[in-house]
């Protein structure tokens, strides 16, 4: 196990290594602002793109890469909702549950989620394809219920397409 | 995909400003388009012709008002900006973090149109004397990104931004920041702190943004919709402006107003400002299914409910705030006579209940309690007492009484759907007071 020493605090990295492209990318976030505390949501979204949740041995890397506290880091990693902390499916289903798509029976279209997949909201199918999570209004409540797929937007589902929509994600 | 932007006739220049150029297939328009129908014609025009200041006053005779759902004069808080010789330059900020239950404008805007979003921003950088813009737009909006970067880097290539804008000895650029999820990061002070890499937390006021925000410098933030306004009002002046909404509204401009629920047509429109909601529900198609109109929302979640008969007001600032709700977004969510009041406030309250971001107790600790005493009367197992201590706690989380507006847009909706559909609450409630229940109602995961 390594651990990496930043401004008072040692966090163990847990024998994650940051890859070498992702360092790259992030470095160069880092340019885009006056502070690199600013390229904090955007590493993380970086080393998520990779591994598809953010480990927690990559909290401390992003923090010594960006020279800033490891707690900055963990701070912004436990607040943003499409920071994932743990291991999820290869396909993040977000279904809206805001009040437009309520109104055009979301809950109708949620249940069937679960009940096809075999898993509530918030888990992940057992062969690591598919994770259901609720999501704000995705702008698109003309079309309500709506989903998001990755980064594909489908709307109106109706619970019976269901099936044949999750066809396309392997 | 967004959905078409429907026609109520024929759009042009002159009398849809925000949509004229809009393709029928959706693609957004690119830049040498936009440059052969008038594009950044603005920005040369202001380069040329305008000081900041009277840049600033044009656009706040327009009386531009703002879109993001509060309506204050765009101009007029560009004038309060803190900015001259001697103060350092900061930031134009564009709110595009658009999560507002029941909103879908600014969306389309950036997926077909980025080029008339960045000139207004050039513009706004203009006015506010700023150096750089941020265009702050929600993680989940991946068309409206991939079209942002598109068009940024066309409009660089072509020295719209960058140094010395079009040989003006002037600069200004602007970067994409995208998000990370959280409704309360579109609150400005907390979108300025998660613009800074840190957590959405609003901050308090004053320091207004304009004097400090951004990493301590003045900052502007304004809506999509709001910017997108700028160039026609640069290009054809204030009285145009005004004039675009006739005698319907003393706001100016027009407006993209839409709907959804469950109507025949769902859509969006662009209509001057003051149009009714009447006449936007006829471009709707009326209710679909035979169901029959019960409440409707004016723009978004964090606005209060409303009846068929206030249908016929004109559907602006003023107006709107009169009836004691607000016109929010200028987006329409229509609620049909089979539709239980009460599970949609419940609906709407975990919203805020899950997108609280936990800084004031009335807040944090109130609405999960208010949504505990929503699904007992949803289940029909509320005791006596529990409307009048959901109205307590409405009023509890009104304005001046936490951190930011999100608590009193929370207490909106909850506070109205009471006050005009308390039968249906009163319904849910089956036990006297203080009764202890033999299966209490969990908390739930909110
Ligand atoms: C909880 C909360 C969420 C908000 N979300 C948005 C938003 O997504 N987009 C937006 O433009 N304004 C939003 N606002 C309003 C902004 O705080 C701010 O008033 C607006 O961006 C100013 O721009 P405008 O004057 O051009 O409307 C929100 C306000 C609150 C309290
Ligand atoms: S009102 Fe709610 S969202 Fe706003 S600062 Fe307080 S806790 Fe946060
Ligand atoms: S409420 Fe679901 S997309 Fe807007």
């Amino acid at each position: 196990m390594t651990t990496t020493a930043t401004i008072g605090t040692t966090i163990a990295s847990d024998g994650f290594a940051l890859d070498p492209a992702d360092r790259e990318m992030i470095l160069e976030e880092r340019g885009h602002y006056p502070y690199p505390q600013a390229a904090c949501i955007e590493a993380l979204k970086i080393v998520q793109k990779r591994h598809g949740h953010v480990p927690d041995g990559a909290i401390p890397a992003i923090a010594e890469t960006l020279g800033i506290r490891v707690a900055d880091v963990e701070g912004v990693a436990t607040f943003y909702s499409l920071i994932f902390r743990q291991p999820v499916g290869r396909h993040v289903i977000l279904i809206c549950d805001s009040s437009s798509c309520f109104l055009t029976d979301y809950e109708e279209l949620r249940d069937a989620f679960t009940e096809h997949l075999g898993i509530q909201m918030g888990q992940t199918t057992a062969d690591g394809r598919f994770t259901l999570l609720p999501v704000c209004c995705l702008g698109a409540c003309d079309r309500g219920p709506t989903i998001l797929i990755g980064e594909d937007l489908h709307g109106p589902v109706t619970p019976g397409e269901i099936p044949r929509l999750l066809e396309a994600y392997a | 995909m967004s959905r078409i932007l429907q026609s109520a006739g024929e759009r042009r220049a002159e009398t849809h400003p925000l949509t004229w150029r809009l393709h029928d297939d959706q693609s957004p328009v690119l830049l040498e388009e936009y440059l052969d129908t008038q594009g950044y014609a603005a920005v040369t025009k202001a380069l040329e012709q305008h000081t900041y200041e009277s840049l600033t006053e044009e656009v706040k005779s327009a009386n531009l008002r703002g879109r993001g759902g509060a309506g204050f004069s765009a101009g007029f808080k560009w004038s309060l900006t803190m900015k001259g010789e001697g103060v350092p330059r900061g930031y134009i900020v564009c709110n595009a973090d658009e999560m507002e239950p029941g909103t879908f404008k600014d969306r389309l805007l950036m997926e077909q149109q980025p080029h008339l979003l960045i000139e207004g921003m050039i513009l706004a950088g203009i006015a506010n004397r700023a150096k750089q813009g941020y265009i702050f737009l929600r993680g989940e909006y991946h068309l409206a990104a991939a079209a942002i970067q598109r068009a940024l880097a066309d409009a660089r290539a072509d020295g719209w931004l960058g140094a010395d804008v079009r040989g003006s000895g002037w600069d200004f650029d602007i970067a994409l920041h995208t998000g990370a999820g959280r409704y309360i990061c579109g609150e400005e002070t907390a979108l300025i702190n998660s613009l800074e890499g840190k957590r959405a937390n609003p901050r308090a006021k004053p320091p207004f943004p304009g004097q400090s925000g951004a990493w301590g410098l003045p900052t502007v933030v304004n809506n999509v919709e709001t910017l997108c306004n700028v160039p026609g009002i640069v290009n054809h002046g204030a009285d145009w402006f005004q004039a675009l909404s006739g005698d319907l509204s003393s706001d100016g401009g027009t407006k993209l107003y839409g709907v959804s629920g469950k109507v025949n047509n769902p859509g969006l429109w662009e209509l001057p400002m003051g149009t009714t909601g009447n006449r936007i529900l006829e471009l709707a198609g009326g209710m679909r299914d035979g169901l029959t109109l019960k409440s409707w929302l004016p723009g978004g979640g964090s606005t209060g409910f409303l009846l068929p008969e206030h249908l016929e007001l004109a559907l602006d600032f003023d107006t709107i705030g009169k009836t004691g709700s607000r016109m929010g977004t200028g987006l329409l969510t229509v609620v049909a006579d089979n539709q239980s009041m009460v599970s949609l406030t419940r609906n709407l309250e975990e919203f805020f209940s899950r997108e609280s971001c936990g800084w004031c107790t009335p807040c944090r600790d109130g609405l999960p309690w208010s949504v505990k005493l929503l699904r007992a009367l949803e289940a029909g197992e509320g005791e006596a007492g529990d409307i009048e201590l959901l109205e307590q706690m409405a009023r509890d989380l009104g304005p001046g009484k936490t951190f930011c507006a999100h608590a009193p847009g929370a207490a909106m909706p909850l506070a109205s759907a009471i006050h005009y559909f308390r039968d249906e609450f009163e319904r849910g409630i089956t036990r006297p007071k203080g009764e202890a229940h033999a299966d209490p109602i969990p908390v739930g995961s909110v």
